[in-house]
């Protein structure tokens, strides 16, 4: 990308002096950073460093969590996240979210993506059909799943599954996806067909992801975020980070030598 | 010490297992032998659906069958929604403090509480205080209050074996809380807790002491018309003819119990049904 293009970039997501605490433990200290609108942001860095608890920040959903915590702020679309007056339910829906194990609602394949419709739009029948039919093609399971979308969901394959969750966060159109490791519990195929998914994905959406996996950063992030500790150690373009980091501490775990 | 060897002491403890596994079974059977042999001659179209007659000693049970049904009905649709609303609002919106581990404790012990003792407390409140009288209705909540502990421990149990990551699904997608109770949660717990509300119903049914002074009548010929109204009922009828009533058939009696004890069966069998085949759809 140009330098061109980075000027224009708008900000989905900014990060100020944010602090996390479980109790007494630390587990964000002091992050500071910013995600670019459309683009695929990777989060990585040793287990326990801080990455979902980072993510579940954005929508709150360590807020299920007793004695949480939290100084600093988060802004979605520059409105913050924490505060007395903050609406969960629109700051949910505009930030979706795809969790590390598939998990589909038991119910139908169509009940499933149509379940966030039900919640937010009063729609007609043949309105949802519509919707449902446009998210199920936008992950590429429309023509797989046409003829059964009132079957089980939970009898889908784990990519399938997987998939499903994608379209049913799409479907009530967030403008961001958090996606916390959504190809750990998937098979090396299957793992990247959900990449070429993600970045298919971002033309229409801003795009966090956690990852283990090295390389699937480098394959499909345009950023990518290095933690440690519960500290941001260094963002900056993926290409960069992979090829050239500027601290000693990040070129470590991508080169394997700790991590 | 002596030390036995290991095949010694499994040959033991298996015939312990088997010996305490035979001290429950026995007694039922014992039970059901007698109440079947003694009982099933006198089980007669007649004995359903007639009133009793000269003082009890003929004619059937037929308003003690009905009000029975009348009071696990009454107590079903007191029981099952406070149960349910109680169970979740400990489940999924009570947070972990003080107050609701009291509250657990209490509910851990009304389970305990001698059945007698809801029985006066059924009188003191809903028959006197509320000036229900002895009726449909005080019966009914006298019951409701001695399920609902264990109704409510079921429910629980039942909601908390929801995977968390549904609730998690539901709430990430922008529900409230409510909603994910509502679509996600409790449809799927929903086999659970009717299960554990049957089993405490046919528990209930059984009852004698809480609706002795709340609700059984000792003779009604005519059935109740409202819920303010006394009924007889079936452990209540079963009680009077075998301590009250001098020189009655023991067929009656047993009759009496036969017809009881196979409600309480049935509900159970629903029961243990809705529980298998939830199970065998075995759905995460
Ligand atoms: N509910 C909780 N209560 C207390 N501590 C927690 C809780 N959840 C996470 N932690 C701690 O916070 C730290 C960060 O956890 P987090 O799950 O965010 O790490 P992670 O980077 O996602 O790890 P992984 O790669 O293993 O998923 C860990 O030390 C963890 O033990
Ligand atoms: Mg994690």
């Amino acid at each position: 990308m140009s330098q061109d293009d980075s000027v224009r970039m708008k900000t989905a997501i900014r990060i100020e002096n944010f602090n996390l605490y479980y109790d007494q433990f630390r587990a964000l200290s002091d992050v500071n950073l910013e995600i670019c609108e459309r683009r695929v942001t990777a989060v990585i860095g040793p287990s326990g460093c801080g990455k979902s608890t980072l993510l579940r920040a954005i929508n709150r959903m360590n807020d299920l969590i007793e004695k949480v915590r939290v100084e600093g702020q988060i802004f979605v679309d520059e409105a913050p996240v924490y505060g007395d007056h903050v609406d969960l339910v629109a700051l949910r829906r505009k930030v979706g979210m795809v969790f590390q194990r598939p998990n589909p609602f038991p119910l139908s394949i169509f009940e499933n993506v149509a379940f966030g419709l039900r919640l937010h739009f009063h729609s007609s029948p043949a309105e949802r059909m519509e919707r449902v039919q446009k998210s199920l093609e936008e992950v590429g399971l429309w023509e797989e799943l046409r003829d059964r979308l009132g079957g089980f969901a939970l009898n889908l394959s784990g990519e399938q599954q997987q998939r499903l969750c994608i379209a049913r966060a799409i479907a009530v159109r967030p403008d961001i996806i958090l996606m916390d490791e959504p190809c750990s519990a998937l098979d090396p195929v299957a793992t990247q067909r959900i990449e070429e998914l993600i970045r298919f994905l971002k033309k229409d959406y801003t795009i966090v992801i956690v990852t283990h996996n090295m390389s699937q950063a480098a394959r499909v992030s345009d950023e990518t975020a290095y933690f440690y500790l519960g500290k941001l150690i260094e963002m900056g373009a993926t290409q960069k980070i992979f090829t050239a980091p500027s601290k000693k501490e990040t070129e470590d775990y991508i080169t394997g030598k700790f991590g | 010490m002596i030390r036995l060897n290991p095949k010694m002491t499994e040959k033991i403890v298996f015939f312990l297992l088997l010996v305490a596994t035979l001290v429950i079974v026995i007694p039922v059977m014992l039970i059901t032998v007698m109440i079947l042999t003694n009982g099933a001659g006198t089980l007669s179209w007649e004995f359903l659906t007639q009133p009793p007659r000269l003082g009890m000693r003929a004619g059937g049970i037929f308003p003690a069958i009905v009000g029975t049904v009348y009071l696990v009905f009454g107590t079903l649709c007191f029981a099952l929604p406070v149960g349910i609303l109680a169970a979740v609002y400990l489940s999924e919106y009570a947070r972990d403090n003080w107050l609701t581990r009291l509250i657990d404790i209490a509910i851990i012990n009304l389970a305990g509480v001698p059945s007698v003792v809801y029985g006066l407390f059924g009188l003191g409140l809903f028959v006197s205080f509320l000036n229900f009288g002895t009726s449909i209705i005080a019966g009914s909540l006298t019951l409701t209050i001695m399920s609902l502990p264990v109704i409510i421990t079921a429910s629980r149990e039942a909601l908390n074996s929801i995977p968390q990551s549904f609730r998690e699904a539901s709430l990430a997608l922008g529900a409230t809380r409510w909603q994910t109770v509502r679509r996600v949660v409790l449809p799927n717990a929903l086999p659970g807790i009717m299960t554990g509300t049957i089993l405490a119903l046919s528990r209930a049914a059984g009852e004698t002491a809480p609706i002795l002074f709340t609700v059984a009548a000792f003779y009604l010929p005519s059935l109740p018309t409202s819920i303010f109204d006394q009924c007889m009922a079936l452990p209540y009828h079963l009680y009077v003819i075998s301590t009250q009533v001098p020189n009655i058939k023991p067929g009656i009696q047993y009759g009496t119990a036969l017809v009881l004890i196979s409600m309480v069966l049935v509900m159970n069998v629903v029961a243990v049904l809705i529980r298998t085949h939830f199970r065998k759809r075995k759905l995460w």
